[in-house]
Parts: structure tokens; sequence; C-alpha cells
């Protein structure tokens, strides 16, 4: 099929599809004026059965625990097939991290840009963490938080080169705090078992309603999460940096070698 | 104006589906996904809303006050997370992709097998 054909064939169908989901969504109830007997009740109940005053937190971490860790295995599975695709391949080999454009200096990572990365990064781990630990309490929790805590390994990467990064955070240590963050999540919900009720009932004590150290299991989870999610972003980060920067297929690294061997142009 | 949100929704489906019927990049193509996907957050939302309802953090606000749905709020983070994953994916198999065909049109993946 040609890119004309499929073009007129969308612009064909885009307006039924369109028209029938209006017609959908017309026969909704009307906007802002919503029913939601669901929401209500865990509004409700949530700050006096879990001590959560966070209701989003407490319908992912505690009410709705279990998808969550379906949630949670999603992003372990999508994390473990990045690295399985990417992998080294026969025809591949590493090299040193280097530019795509040969004989040519890469320019050095600016003052300026360094020292705004090393600024950076101790505030971004803090604000990270605090989000994390407030989970139960104000919007945020372990995916939000896990994600700001990889961001701040990122910002070492843009301050320094990746060599360094790659030396820092190793992988099996990355690929063992991700594993012990989803494991982890798994084991907490034992603790309801282990009580007398079911899977990932919240049994813990519940703490002084408005405290980081309230809401039972559900900052326990968080802390979990954020392990899971935190090692899980720095290895798709640094599994496509990877690629781009030390990967080479074995016929173009031999070309490389060749220019880098000849010196820099004259 | 109460179907506005609806709107709003099925343009960023109908736009991000043009993009990927008509993309000659990959990247962008899976970009485009991407766009389909905030549909899906403009009605998780758009269902949850309630007028002149606080957000449902009951920690400076009194117990009483009518909030709006936390489900669909909860939901839409779900969807945020597997839009994370399914881009991720996506990325890698479009590098692999590149790597095969020296390309990222969306046309020369035949010229692949």
């Amino acid at each position: 099929m040609t890119p004309g054909t499929r073009r007129l064939m969308f612009l064909l169908t885009a307006p039924v599809l369109g028209a029938v989901l209006l017609w959908g969504f017309g026969g909704l109830p009307r906007f802002a004026h919503h029913p939601n007997p669901y929401g209500d009740v865990l509004n409700a109940v949530s700050v006096p059965e879990r001590h959560v005053t966070d209701v989003v937190t407490a319908v992912n971490f505690d009410y709705r625990g279990f998808d969550t860790l379906g949630e949670e295995f999603i992003f372990f599975a999508s994390v473990l097939g990045v690295v399985l695709i990417l992998r080294d391949q026969t025809d591949e080999s590493p090299g040193h991290a280097e530019d795509f454009a040969t004989g040519r200096a890469v320019p050095p990572t600016s003052d300026a840009v360094r020292v705004l990365g090393l600024g950076l990064t101790p505030l971004t781990v803090l604000f990270g963490i605090d989000i994390v630990a407030h989970g139960q309490l104000t919007p945020g929790g372990g995916f939000q938080g896990g994600v700001i805590l990889a961001t701040a390994v990122l910002l070492i990467y843009l301050a320094g080169e990746y060599d360094e990064l790659h030396v820092r955070y190793t992988e099996t240590v990355l690929e063992r705090a991700e594993a012990l963050g989803g494991a982890a999540y798994v084991a907490l919900g034992f603790f309801g078992v282990v009580a007398g009720s079911a899977y990932m009932q919240n049994v813990l004590p519940l703490g002084r309603t408005g405290s980081v150290f309230s809401a039972g299991t559900v900052p326990l989870i968080n802390l979990a999460v954020a392990f899971e999610i935190g090692a899980g972003v720095v290895i798709l980060l640094t599994t496509f940096l990877r690629q781009t920067l030390v990967v080479r297929a074995t016929e173009r690294r031999s070309a490389l070698e060749r220019a880098l061997d000849a010196g820099p142009p004259a | 104006m109460t179907l506005l949100p609806y709107i709003v929704a099925i343009w960023l489906l109908l736009a991000g589906l043009y993009g990927i019927v008509t993309s000659r990049n990959l990247v962008h193509q899976v970009v485009c996904l991407a766009v389909v996907q905030a549909s899906t957050y403009v009605v998780l939302l758009a269902i949850g809303y309630r007028a002149g309802a606080a957000a449902p953090v009951y920690l400076d606000i009194p117990a009483k006050r009518t909030a709006v749905d936390p489900v669909v709020q909860a939901l839409s983070l779900t969807d945020v997370v597997v839009g994370a994953t399914v881009t991720a994916l996506l990325l890698a198999i479009v590098v692999q992709a590149h790597k095969r065909t020296g390309s990222l049109d969306p046309e020369d993946l035949r010229d692949a097998y």
C-alpha cells in the first residue's frame, strides 16, 4: 500500500470513527456531574480506615494494591524486554564511548554544565526521596519519586562522561536493586496472609494521620516501588546510551579505527 | 460545551492516528502513539471531574469536602506507566530496525526481509 492510499483510507474512515466516539461520549452523564459512587466511598473512608490523606495513593497501594503489583511487573517485563532486544549482537562489539562523526574531537563538557549538573544532583535526590516518603500524604509516591531519582543519574551523565556513569552504576547493582524492589512488593503482600487476613491486606499499625510513618504498608510498598522504578529507568537509560555511544557494528568499528589510526586531518 | 473534553480527546486520538498512518520516521511514529495515549488520559480525567470539587488530597481540606473521583486518577497513573513502558520497548525495536536497514523510514522495513 502506498503512503498516498494509506492517507486516503485514513481520511475516509477517521471522520466515521470520530463521529461514533462523539455519539458514544454524548450518551455519558453530563460532564462535571458524573455520579461516581466508588470515588465518593473511597474519599470518605480513606482517611478514617487507612490514615492515607492522598486518596489516589490509597487506591493504588492499598485498596487496589494487587493490581498495582501487576502494573509494576508490566514495567519489570518492559525493562527486561528492552535489555533483551538491545543485547550485544554477534556482529557487534563494545568500544570506547565516542561520537559517530570521525576525525573530529568531541567537545569537552563545559564548566557551566558541570557545575549545574553537580549542583542539581543532590537537590534532585532529595526531591525524589521527599516525593517517595510523602506518597501517602500528598500527590507522589514510588512511581513518580523513582523516576525523579533516576533523573539524578541522568544529570551525572550530562555533567560528566558516559564511562564514569558506567563504572559507578554497574549493571549488576542496578539489576539487583530492580529485582529486590519487585520482590519486596510481593513479600509485603504476605503481611496480610501471616496476620490471618487476605493477601495485600494492610495489617500493619496505621500510625498518626499526616505523619510520614503512617498508613501501615503503604509507605513500605512505595519504597519498594521507588527502588524498582528508579533502578529500572536507569537500566533503560544506560541501555539506550550504550547503544548510541559504545556498541558498534564490527565493520563500522574497523572503519572508525582506520580513521583514528590515520590521525586527525591536517 | 459539556462535550468539549471529549472532543479534545477525540481530536488527540485522530491527530495521533493520522501521524502514525502518514509518518516517514519510526521515532516520530512512536511519539504519535504517545499522543494517541494522551487522549485516554483526557477521557479518564474528564469522567472523574466534578464541578467545584477539590483534589482528592485530604491533608489540608475538611473531611466532608467533595473531591473529584480518585479511582480514575489512579487509573491515569497506570496509563502513564504503561505508556512509558510501551514507548521504551518500541524505541528499542526502532534502534534494532535502524541497525538492520540503515533507515528510519517505515517504508524501508519491507526490504529487511
